[in-house]
């Protein structure tokens, strides 16, 4: 009898455990037809270690976990095979003030608008990107880091220092990384990345893609987004203020005055 | 512990928070000073962005001046008119000074104000009062020495719009009590600070206000127009970090009963030396930012849109 069901309950259990976990851990499917309607020789299929970053107010900085596998129809050579992943936080516009000495004092003075410059931005690759990625590819699908910052009508001279010194400033604060050879590939099909989101990374939709090249050349992308969201109190924090200021503003002054006559109130009774 | 702080939006330690405006808190109560004038330069060092360190530490100041106005009020040594028209003039200079505040934001020249504020006034003071307490202290040593009368009829004198402010016995115009409040107001706003420090002495030496009644009627002043400065960032920046606000205040009032009881065992004028001897520390610290080559000559500014609130 005990055997029997033991046997059944195995039976049982060993599909549904599987299919559970597949459902956790295992790869999507990606998303969207492939661009031509013949089925591509290599495709990407990829895992996040999470959909969204909660930033709490205990929020230090997240590592987030990329990996996935490359799909083939038949076996293939692997010595000219790249992956790249590349992590963009929301693109803002930004300035980038030069200072010079005007009356004995250094101030800013010549400046240089950026229309656009990812707010975060990581690329990594298997290998250093100008062994797995053309100088075409790289203007058609921009990954490298000066590629990733779109800088028009600028008439200020060399403003090409003014980039690189934003470049300069946002890689010394781990806003932007440059990791090659920070992919690790298996067997020429599992990849994996770890990118380290630091403390100070700004809320929005951070895009996640991948990119596949054969001797330089991209045969096949991948792109997702991650949340990143402020959560709990710091959002509604955040919104309290943003959205009715004046009783914001009026709250801070109340908890101050409260703090301060509830601090000397306490004190006074403790001197006594 | 590192704490986010929800408008900052930077990761800082809650415990050097907590130190900062322990610090601040301490000097406060040893010398009768707000303190804003040192807890905006601390929070640009550990990484606060200026705008949000300096309406921030207008929110503390509101905090830490309050327990300090009710003491006065109970003593009845606050000229409750004199303030009122100081405030009217602070009030009007607050708006002034938020409006500069944006407008240089807006090209970049923010930080250059207010450094430049830092050494002008912070110099100026602390010099005057090295010099005041030098000679006060000189004075002690040599017994009989003449005191030089301290009211004396200047042109604020001759000013038309007199008005009687009777708790410090004065009769004059109210002009230059509304310029003061009004330079106090637009340094409120620009430098993060209550402006105490520029006030008191204008109070005494310009308009000849009786000492005893000097700390509470200015504390008065500050406690409204730091509170409308406060406002005021609050609804046109959104720059209070009222996260920031709550750990410097606790901080601060710690400090404040530590402060008030080491300052009870030392001398006034040692007091002011050493207070003046602080001002001029934090004033030769920015002069020297400004004058020395910088190592990284560049630096970025994030162009600030109406960013969406999500959900």
């Amino acid at each position: 009898m005990s055997p029997l069901a033991l046997l059944l309950a195995v039976l049982l259990l060993v599909p549904l455990s599987a299919a559970a976990q597949d459902e956790a851990a295992g790869p999507r499917i990606p998303r969207g037809a492939p661009e031509s309607a013949q089925r591509p020789p290599e495709q990407i299929v990829l895992g996040l270690s999470q959909d969204e970053v909660a930033i709490t107010a205990t929020f230090d900085g997240s590592d987030l976990l990329i990996f996935g596998a490359i799909r083939r129809v038949a076996e293939m050579d692997l010595d000219d095979l790249g992956v790249i992943v590349t992590v963009a936080g929301p693109s803002v516009p930004a300035t980038v003030f030069r200072k010079e000495r005007r009356l004995g004092i250094w101030i800013n003075s010549n400046a240089v608008n950026v229309s656009q410059a990812p707010s975060f931005y990581a690329v990594a690759g298997t290998a250093p990107l100008d062994d797995i990625l053309s100088a075409t590819e790289n203007l058609r699908q921009s990954v490298t880091i000066p590629r990733a910052i779109r800088a028009i009508g600028n008439s200020v001279e060399n403003s090409g220092d003014y980039i690189a010194a934003l470049i300069r400033l946002r890689q010394d604060d781990d806003l932007y990384q440059l990791l090659d050879e920070g992919v690790d590939l298996a067997e020429g099909t599992l990849f994996s990345t770890r990118i380290a989101l630091p403390a100070n990374i700004v809320e929005g939709n951070y895009t996640v893609r991948i990119l596949l090249t054969r001797s330089g050349t991209v045969v096949d992308t991948y792109s997702t987004t991650i949340g990143v969201q402020k959560v709990g109190l710091e959002r509604w924090l955040f919104n309290f203020a943003h959205e009715q200021a004046f009783f914001y503003g009026l709250t801070s002054l109340i908890l101050a005055i409260a703090a301060g006559w509830a601090a000397s109130a306490l004190f006074g009774r403790l001197r006594r | 512990m590192q704490l986010y702080l929800p408008i900052a939006e930077v990761s800082i330690n809650a415990f050097l928070l907590l130190g900062i405006g322990g610090l601040v808190g301490v000097l406060s109560g040893m010398f009768g000073v707000g303190g804003g004038f040192l807890i905006t330069p601390l929070l640009f060092f550990v990484g606060i962005p200026p705008a949000v360190a300096v309406a921030t530490s207008t929110n503390q100041i509101v905090a830490s001046s309050f327990s300090a106005l009710l003491a006065h009020l109970r003593r009845r040594t606050v000229d409750i008119p004199m303030g009122s028209v100081l405030l009217a003039g602070g009030l009007v200079g607050s708006a002034l000074g938020v409006v500069l505040f944006n407008w240089l934001r807006a090209r970049g020249q923010v930080d250059l104000l207010v450094q430049l504020s830092y050494v002008f006034f912070l110099g100026g003071v602390g010099m005057l009062m090295l010099v005041e307490s030098l000679n006060a202290l000189f004075r002690a040593h040599r017994k009989g020495g003449k005191r030089g009368r301290r009211k004396r009829h200047n042109w604020v004198h001759a000013l038309p719009l007199r008005m009687r402010f009777r708790v410090s016995g004065l009769y004059i115009s109210v002009i230059p009590p509304l310029a003061i409040g009004m330079m106090v107001g637009v340094l409120s706003a620009v430098m993060g600070v209550g402006g105490g420090f520029i006030m008191v002495p204008a109070m005494i030496y310009l308009l000849g206000m009786p000492t005893k009644v000097v700390i509470g009627t200015s504390l008065f002043q500050i406690i409204f127009v730091t509170a409308f400065t406060t406002m005021l960032h609050a609804t046109t920046n959104y720059t209070v970090d009222m996260i920031l606000a709550l750990l410097l205040i606790v901080g601060g009032v710690i400090g404040a009963q530590l402060g008030t009881r080491i300052g009870a065992k030392l001398k006034a004028e040692q007091l002011r030396i050493l207070l003046a001897l602080l001002v001029l520390g934090v004033c030769l610290q920015l002069a020297l930012g400004l004058v020395l080559r910088p190592s990284e000559l560049y630096n970025v500014e994030v162009v600030e849109t109406a960013r969406e609130v999500a959900e």
